[in-house]
């Protein structure tokens, strides 16, 4: 009950401190299985993507987050499993026969949609950084989910890296066409077209 | 709010509401002779007045205290969507921050206590001074003065002309037992420049068209601007009666000014918005205009009609009738 009622409330908050307008181009909101791959510039990013999206999605969508910073102290801890039900991963210690890529795949089963940060870290927001390979492992192992981009405008701006109280300037989400891997392609391609992909949303 | 305001407010909703049916009907009867970019423009105008006046409504019902509220959380929204498109680097992130949650509110409680001498200086001087010297210490000389400039112009006109508004409550007294004249002040004032608006917009579909200023606003005509600002001055004579001012020269006069501030606001932002390469202010998305395009001519004239004002009743001290 109280996380459902901090769900809520916290999705308003993040609406009306982002002042997000949402697009939806070529794409509709939709409870399918989904991956959401955005440009990472702020610890919002997440709960802005998040909180755009329409409530029964959103209670199907869970953003992938690092363990170091949401694991870390009671209250992110509360946030990211109780409220945002993220699934947190771990950056440091990647094992051989536990890779991420599984848990995340055993994690949504075949229900929930996941956002998903592929440039593995925040960058400054001029540029969108080179693509991480997970995005790639995952499209190859469920070849049935829906990759959408996802572009952020201006958070780089509202809660830059290594600042720690935001700006309350306006923000645009994009959200883009669905993608899939196409067959045969090779990694290196597919994340290329995938942050190309991303990059076009900026500029429409 | 005693009876002319009421009677005021009513005249307004009657004549949105006449509007409104009458845009309504446009629509539906002849969709195929009139432009559907102007019908669309004339609805996003009205939607903003319907809002603007249950605002504006609500907010003098419940008091001196509510209307300031409402016009810090404008100066707030408006001076965002500034920002916004103003271009900033990452070392302004500091200065930025205080502009939003000390400047700006601290702008509108000396409004609310009505201490004129603090607030016609705290911005232009103080926080001036602040905001060059932090984004100084943020080690980042790189166009330094532009972004000063761009930070300054925006709280000068989101916040600090726009607090003469509701200034024009508190800080100006009138009549010892109450301040009714000063919520006509307030209406008469706010009616007058969305008249103007509408008035020189509507000025500006004549058929003749000389181009003002066609590099920074393709839409200003000479017919709008003189169309407009003497039928704007005539209404202002006409409503003398739900004004303070004791006779309808004084009350045109004002209407006079009122309509030339609030051209000048436009073209000045229509101009800053050129520049930036931007339509409209407020949601980063093509064709839905911001609060700020809306409120242009009202953050322009509020200091010329507050000053206006406070001269006058100087010289010529209000009495109640």
């Amino acid at each position: 009950m109280i996380p459902h009622l901090l769900r809520i409330l916290l999705a308003q908050i993040a609406q009306l401190l982002s002042g997000a307008s949402v697009r939806w181009v070529d794409c509709q909101p939709d409870t399918c299985q989904r991956i959401y791959f955005a440009n990472h510039t702020s610890h919002l990013d997440a709960v802005v993507i998040w909180s755009s999206l329409p409530m029964a999605v959103r209670a199907l969508t869970r953003p992938v987050a690092a363990k170091d910073y949401w694991a870390a102290g009671p209250i992110r801890r509360y946030l990211s499993q109780e409220v945002f039900n993220a699934l947190l991963i771990d950056r440091q210690d990647i094992k051989v026969h536990q890779t991420p890529i599984q848990e995340i795949l055993d994690a949504i089963a075949d229900r929930h949609s996941l956002i998903l940060f592929p440039e593995g870290g925040r960058s400054s927001g001029e540029e969108v950084g080179e693509f991480k390979s997970g995005l790639y492992h995952l499209a190859r192992r469920r070849p049935d989910l829906e990759l959408i981009p996802v572009y952020l405008d201006n958070m780089n701006r509202i809660l830059p890296r290594g600042e720690f109280l935001p700006v309350p300037l306006l923000t645009r989400i994009t959200f883009g066409p669905p993608m899939w891997l196409e067959q045969g392609e090779h990694k290196q391609a597919f994340l290329e077209r995938a942050r190309a992909a991303v990059v076009r949303l900026r500029d429409l | 709010m005693d009876a002319v305001a009421w009677g005021l407010m009513g005249g307004v909703v009657a004549l949105l509401i006449i509007a409104t049916v009458v845009v309504h009907l446009l629509r539906r009867r002849l969709p195929d002779q009139l432009n559907p970019a102007l019908l669309d423009s004339i609805s996003s105008r009205l939607r903003a007045w319907w809002l603007l006046l249950a605002g504006l409504a609500g907010a003098l019902m419940l008091g001196k205290t509510a209307t300031v509220m409402l016009f810090f959380l404008i100066s707030f929204w408006t001076l965002r969507e500034f920002i916004t498109v103003a271009p900033t680097r990452p070392g302004d992130h500091r200065a930025l921050f205080w502009v939003f949650v000390l400047a700006t509110p601290a702008q509108y409680l000396l409004v609310a206590f009505a201490q004129y001498e603090l607030f016609a200086i705290l911005i232009p001087v103080y926080a001036m001074l602040f905001l060059h010297a932090r984004i100084a210490l943020s080690n980042d000389p790189v166009q330094f003065l532009e972004r000063t400039a761009k930070i300054q112009i925006g709280l000068m006109i989101c916040v600090y002309c726009l607090s003469y508004t509701p200034a024009l409550l508190t800080a100006l007294p009138l009549d010892p037992k109450g301040y009714s004249p000063n919520t006509r002040l307030l209406f008469f004032f706010v009616l007058i420049t969305q008249l103007n608006d509408a008035l020189q917009f509507a000025w500006s579909q004549l058929p003749s068209r000389h181009y003002l200023v066609p590099n920074i606003n393709p839409t200003r005509t000479w017919e709008g601007l003189l169309g407009g600002t003497a039928s704007v001055t005539l209404l202002g004579a006409l409503l003398s009666w739900a004004t303070p001012f004791g006779s309808s020269w004084v009350a045109a006069g004002m209407a006079l000014a009122v309509a030339l501030a609030g051209f000048a606001g436009g073209i000045t932002m229509s101009a800053i918005k050129r520049d930036r390469g931007v339509k409209d202010y407020g949601t980063l998305v093509e064709g839905h205009s911001g609060v700020l395009d809306r409120l242009d001519s009202l953050c322009f004239a509020a200091p010329v009609f507050f000053h206006l004002t406070k001269v006058y009743f100087h010289y010529f001290p209000y009495v109640p009738s």
